[in-house]
């Protein structure tokens, strides 16, 4: 994994001097509220209902041991006893205090974490595939061109301040884990015709109040024109982007608004122009990152663990578990381990101090010093060798961390909702744990198969409702709780906007929807080799919504 | 014109304050001064900008409540959260003390 230089080091060390001075000048009255909020923000500090939140970068969701038990250590000591991981695979504290933040972001420091690019009208942390580096159907690593976009992109000078936040997304497989047709600018690794590695580039997806599908911009990117590329974008976009209304402020509606054959030529011309300049990425420097993230030394193993196979026999909680949680590695003998953050009836995304301590002590006795953490609010272990799974499983387990429910209904995507957000208009996280205790039983989840369920408290979409199998959003109504269910959207290759299916559902009848919505499923599906996307795709709304309003 | 009280956060830990009958910013929203006139809510709204001045609170604003027999009531989700803590963990916030 990539490690700081002197560089990094000392710009992250300014940046905690710096917002040290800022927060000393606001508490002494030097500084307004006005002038410290967008400093503020800059450092990934919210106000929130209840207190003040600190949301902490973990670029392209990949840590290491040391960095979790440090999170453990700041929630422990500066918070609540957990911290929360969020859809941008980032991790926020929902209770510090504000004279502790510098403190805090010196500690974070220590072990190479910030807080920057978490917040504010930048372009935001880049996010990725979880499984980057193990995964099965991997063309290459994004986690190397991400990282070549985070050292770009922090303190751009030149799009600090854009008309909006910017969010960049890398997939490198050809199962898009990484949602990133729903991001401002989402980047493929493919093959050419020709067998060159490049980027399919997808412009002008987004979520919030108005939801779209990225566009393909470029078919096939060379990889060494990554940045020139990326700038000719986000050039455009500076310039061109509305700054007069914050909702019509995202790249999705410039390119909604001025076409894509249009704003590709506008980004083709800009991008003639700075292609060979110096932000041309030298291959030696590609091959110098690419370094940090050389595959771990895994063993030579046969591709079946006997070990493996008695356990899964013997223990039919762990069979439970490797039948939803575990994936299939690249290396024959090792396998990648999903834990879930969703157990049964609790807050998704949740950890607790002690928690997280066990999860890094697994990482590294038994991952190679590894953890993900993924958008929909879950953590992996992405490099664990077959016949240490049940061990890890055990240990998971008596944590309180074996929940055995990847992809099914109850490993939801929930924001924080109306229980921390200032933004939000009604509960999230109570709705998704009654859902949660609702489909409790795992042979019923078995059955019921892939249903990815999203819950969002307002329509800024922080839950992802717009692309749930199952997509729900909270509404306030004179200060009451609705509920408006959307069903079909999809985050993957195959990435769809979900259709509201009529009117809303108060929160003591939304759970009962959920269940009418599945139960309707089980009855039209053509067999269980149908999953619910499929069936909704084949029937569409009509079924549901005769049922749900009969 | 209907019931309102002051709400805010407070500068150094965010934690919910309301003006209090007293003139101090006080946690518990039932001792909140409550005002039904336009020179009740002009006077609420000069001490929360002479508070946001000195960096006692940040982002004051007014808060419509109604008043029963057990007291002050919230008419939101959203205040009654704010008034005692997240529902999904009665360990945290206010209702936690």
């Amino acid at each position: 994994m990539y490690r700081y230089d002197e560089f990094d080091s000392d710009f992250v060390q300014q940046r905690v001097e710096q917002f040290r001075d800022q927060v000393e000048r606001r508490i002494a009255g030097d500084l307004t509220e006005d002038e410290f909020k967008p400093l503020r923000l800059m450092n990934g500090l919210y106000l929130q209902l209840h207190a003040y939140m600190l949301r902490v970068a973990i670029p392209y969701g990949t840590f290491n041991a040391a960095q979790m038990r440090k999170m453990a250590h700041i929630a422990r000591k500066y918070d609540k006893g957990y911290a929360h991981f969020t859809t941008r695979q980032n991790v926020q504290y929902n209770w510090p205090v504000l004279k502790d933040i510098p403190t805090i972001l010196e500690e974070l420091a220590a072990v190479e974490m910030h807080a920057i690019q978490t917040s504010g009208n930048c372009i935001r942390n880049t996010t990725s595939d979880q499984y980057a580096g193990a995964a099965a159907d991997e063309i290459e690593d994004p986690r190397v061109y991400c990282e070549i976009i985070r050292q770009w992109s922090s303190l751009h000078p030149e799009f600090t301040f854009l008309p909006r936040k910017f969010k960049v997304a890398v997939t490198g497989a050809t199962t898009d884990r990484a949602a990133i047709r729903v991001h401002d600018i989402g980047l493929a690794i493919k093959k050419n015709a020709e067998g060159e590695v490049g980027f399919e580039v997808h412009v002008g997806g987004g979520q919030g109040r108005t939801p779209m599908i990225a566009k393909a911009v470029r078919d096939f990117l060379p990889k060494e024109h990554l940045l020139s590329y990326l700038e000719a974008i986000l050039r455009v976009y500076n310039q061109l982007g509305r700054r007069d209304n914050k909702y019509k402020a995202r790249i999705k509606i410039l390119v909604h608004e001025t076409g894509i054959e249009e704003l590709r030529g506008l980004i083709e011309a800009e991008w003639e122009r700075i292609k060979d300049s110096a932000l041309k990425l030298p291959l030696d420097e590609v091959d110098r990152i690419n370094d940090y993230f050389a595959a771990p030394a895994w063993e030579k193993l046969d591709a079946t663990s006997r070990l493996f196979e008695v356990k899964r026999f013997e223990d039919r909680g762990f069979a439970n578990w490797v039948k939803a949680n575990v994936v299939a590695h690249r290396q024959a003998g090792y396998a990648i381990a999903n834990i879930s953050l969703k157990p049964e009836g609790e807050a998704p995304g949740d950890i607790t101090d002690s928690q997280m301590e066990v999860v890094a002590d697994l990482a590294e006795k038994y991952s190679f010093d590894e953890i993900r953490a993924t958008h929909e609010q879950n953590l992996v272990l992405p490099h664990v060798k077959l016949d240490d799974l049940f061990e890890v499983y055990s240990i998971l387990n008596t944590a309180g961390l074996a929940t055995a429910n990847l992809g099914l209904i109850s490993d939801m995507i929930a924001c924080p909702g109306l229980d921390y957000c200032a933004l939000a208009n009604a509960r999230s996280i109570p709705v998704a744990q009654a859902i949660s205790k609702r489909f409790s039983d795992i042979e019923r989840q078995f059955d019921i198969g892939e249903l990815k369920l999203k819950i969002s408290g307002c329509i800024n979409a922080c839950g992802h409702h717009h692309v749930g199998h199952i997509g729900i959003l909270g509404v306030d109504r004179k200060g009451e709780e609705y509920y408006q269910i959307t069903l079909g959207g999809n985050a993957n290759e195959n990435a769809a906007i979900g259709k509201i299916v009529g009117p809303s559902f108060s929160y003591d009848s939304i759970v009962d929807a959920v269940e009418t919505v599945v139960n309707t499923y089980l009855e039209i599906r053509n067999g269980k080799e149908e999953s619910f996307l499929e069936a909704y795709n084949r029937v569409g709304l009509a079924p549901f919504k005769e049922r749900l309003y009969a | 014109m209907a019931l309102q009280i002051i709400t805010a956060n407070r500068l150094l830990d965010g934690e919910v304050v309301y003006l209090g009958e007293n003139a101090e910013w006080i946690e518990n929203l039932s001792g909140a001064k409550t005002v039904d006139d336009a020179d009740g809510e002009a006077n609420l709204l000069a001490a929360a900008k002479e508070a946001e001045a000195t960096q006692k609170i940040v982002g004051a604003y007014l808060m419509k409540v109604a008043r029963d027999a057990a007291g002050i009531q919230t008419l939101s989700v959203k205040e009654e959260i704010r008034a005692k803590g997240p529902t999904v963990r009665y360990d945290l916030g206010k209702q936690a003390r």
